[in-house]
């Protein structure tokens, strides 16, 4: 990834005056969104609305919401989903240990409070461990990333539909924890299961396709600066053609770099036959793709520049 | 704009009021008079899953391009226009009685898109063994999940001991435990509706929404033909007969030919292999009758066994005596297949609720 210096556009939401200007300011970053998923970010961070973005593995749906952190010059928060996730993981915990140490302390400092002041105590701002729904509500404005939605499960999902609805945690110890600016919301799934509709009916729904030849060149050219014109545009098709074998898994942008790399590290100037043969571990992960692809004429996939 | 959703909601797409609202506000934020902005602001607000961008690029093109909009028409029409067709033989057994099904017109290579009227059926057992339906109460086979729940024995649940000992002064007096919460494990019925396996695709498709029933979240049913129909939502009306009468009109290739290999292919790339079939019970309902040739059937059956955690593959013919597995199709699926059982009547459905349960 080219780590080029990127002035955020700060201040207040109006700080980007339209999806154009965003998809500008994005590819500033090294992230080239198509026009739609541009408006779609633009509307969520004018709108104030979650983006839930569906798509294949590898077409860049995290990439959006660092892309986006690194624009709106605003922290990110990231939640990675699991099944079991539990609210003591998404939200906040008491640090159980620490109160105990300090319900000790008090006791050899002898000290004299009445038992209410000392329980109130126990239960300070300070023995609260913030997770990442919380950290993203309390450092606003921020960015908050909830990685593969789709794999935690229903309860989960009842609880994230609180927190985005009207973005505050209560804590009955502590009381309510509102955000001054509401965060930039992105949910990603890769549609493992139907998320519930609830939570889908709060967001903004975008379906992130491949990107098309030529932004697909731009990309490996943008995020792979060392690699040569050529290779990039040979990985690209030979990409493109994969994706229409009907394999298991097709490759997606991510993979495409991978692949990129790969073939750059063996000091390949361009894809040949051979060469590319020996890569195809990069781009394809399962073993009859990869059956599948040797068995076909390797001049039809990778020949011709 | 307001006539635009109603468009949207003729094509099949759930345009809510308050989703039609987002739309508005979408619109305002952006360029209402720029037809790019006001096609993005609908279809990131409107839509909510990759099947409804399909319609909305229709639906979009004919109110906004002047074009005659031609939507889909609602399934209560089409199963008005179909009531003549389709005579489903109404021979699927009751107890044990056997029925072989006409076997003559079998795996056809057309496919006739036609519904049934399942409401239309008649007849003093049928009605019996409908009711008979109604009591199956299919349990659930269970997993353990990464979820605990607070218990009186299991590991110690440490943040809940400390919390304890917080009341108490800061004295550890108990240890509190925790283990996993067990969960239904998810169950998929891929139900075969081809016109060798029409006497017995009504029973099936009870049986499915009793499965369902019992458990909602857990459970998944398509039908299989020539080609993939998802019916899980239409079976989860409560009254079996809207039920069926619902899916009857969603499927569109009733008593069709098959194409078993295909559609499970279909199935695999578009659901089972996101997470639908991974570590589930995965039920197929077949004759195994594929016209084709069986090397697809045999592949995809073999992907399949290396996601879900079991493999039930029912045969209506299992049940008649002398039956062997010859069908090419059944040849190649059965390498693959955990639990080979019969369903041909109530009571072997009761024994594969129980395969189930146990799988």
């Amino acid at each position: 990834m080219s780590e080029t210096t990127v002035r955020p556009v700060t201040g207040a939401d109006g700080g980007i005056g339209g999806p154009d200007e965003l998809a500008a300011a994005l590819e500033g970053t090294g992230y080239l969104p198509d026009e739609g998923l541009a408006t779609a970010a633009y509307l969520a961070l004018a709108m104030h609305r979650p983006l839930f973005l569906e798509g294949e593995a590898g077409v860049g749906k995290t990439a959006l919401a660092q892309a986006l952190a690194r624009v709106t010059g605003r922290p990110l928060y990231r939640l990675q989903c699991y099944e079991g996730l539990e609210a003591s993981q998404a939200l906040y915990d008491w640090d159980f240990g620490r109160q105990l140490l300090h319900l000790r302390a008090a006791e050899a400092a002898h000290a004299t409070g009445d038992t209410e002041t000392l329980e109130a105590s126990l239960y300070d701002r300070r023995f609260l461990l913030a997770r990442p729904l919380l950290q993203a509500l309390e450092d606003s404005p921020s960015v908050l990333l909830v990685d593969e939605v789709d794999r935690a499960d229903d309860e989960f999902e009842a609880f994230l539909l609180e927190v985005l609805s009207d973005f505050t945690i209560s804590i009955p110890e502590l009381g309510t924890i509102r955000a001054a600016t509401p965060p930039l919301v992105v949910l990603t799934s890769n549609r493992t299961r139907e998320v519930h509709d609830a939570l889908k009916r709060r967001c903004l729904y975008h379906w992130l396709q491949h990107p098309d030849f030529d932004r697909e060149v731009a990309i490996l050219r943008r995020r792979l600066p060392d690699v040569t014109e050529q290779l990039a545009r040979e990985v690209a098709r030979a990409t493109a053609k994969l994706r229409t074998l009907d394999l298991l898994k097709p490759p997606g942008v991510a993979e495409a770099m991978d692949w990129a790399t790969a073939l750059h590290t063996l000091g390949a100037r361009e894809l040949d036959p051979d060469v590319a043969a020996r890569t195809l571990g990069a781009v394809l992960k399962y073993r009859e793709d990869t059956d599948r692809v040797h068995a076909m004429a390797r001049g039809a996939l990778f020949g011709g520049a | 704009m307001l006539g635009f959703a109603r468009t949207l909601r003729v094509a099949g797409v759930a345009a809510s009021p308050d989703r039609v609202e987002a739309m508005l506000a979408a619109v305002a934020a952006l360029d209402v008079l720029d037809a790019t902005d006001v096609y993005w602001s609908g279809r990131l607000t409107l839509c909510a899953g990759p099947d409804d961008l399909e319609r909305y690029d229709a639906a979009f093109a004919a109110y906004f391009g002047g074009e005659t909009p031609r939507p889909v028409p609602p399934a209560a029409q089409q199963r008005q226009r179909t009531v003549t067709t389709a005579p489903m033989d109404p021979g699927e057994g009751q107890g044990d009685d056997e029925s072989p099904p006409d076997l003559a017109g079998q795996a056809s290579a057309d496919e006739v898109l036609r519904h049934r009227d399942v409401a239309e059926l008649t007849g003093a057992e049928r009605e019996q063994l409908r009711r008979l339906f109604a009591l199956l109460v299919p349990a659930a086979p269970m997993r353990l999940s990464r979820r605990r729940r607070p218990s009186p024995h299991g590991a110690v649940h440490a943040s809940r001991t400390v919390r304890r000992a917080l009341h108490d002064g800061g004295e550890v007096t108990r240890l509190l435990h925790r283990r996993a919460r067990p969960r239904p494990r998810r169950v998929v019925l891929l139900i075969d509706v081809s016109g060798s396996m029409s006497p017995y695709a009504d029973a099936l498709l009870r049986f499915a929404h009793a499965a369902v029933r019992a458990h909602p979240a857990a459970t998944e049913v398509f039908t299989i033909g020539t080609r993939l129909t998802r019916v899980t939502r239409e079976l989860r009306l409560r009254d079996p007969d809207k039920a069926l009468a619902a899916s009857g009109s969603a499927i569109p290739d009733w008593s069709g030919g098959t194409r078993l290999g295909e559609v499970l292919k279909a199935f695999l790339d578009r659901w089972g292999q996101r997470g639908t079939a991974r570590g589930a019970i995965v039920v197929v309902c077949s004759d195994g009758w594929e016209r084709g040739g069986t090397d697809v059937l045999a592949e995809q059956m073999a992907r399949l066994r290396r996601l879900a955690h079991a493999v039930v593959w029912v045969n209506p013919h299992k049940g008649r005596e002398g039956y062997e597995p010859l069908t090419g199709g059944m040849q190649a699926a059965l390498p693959s297949v955990d639990h080979f059982v019969a369903g041909h009547s109530l009571a072997a459905f009761q024994q594969l609720a129980g395969v189930i349960s146990r799988a």
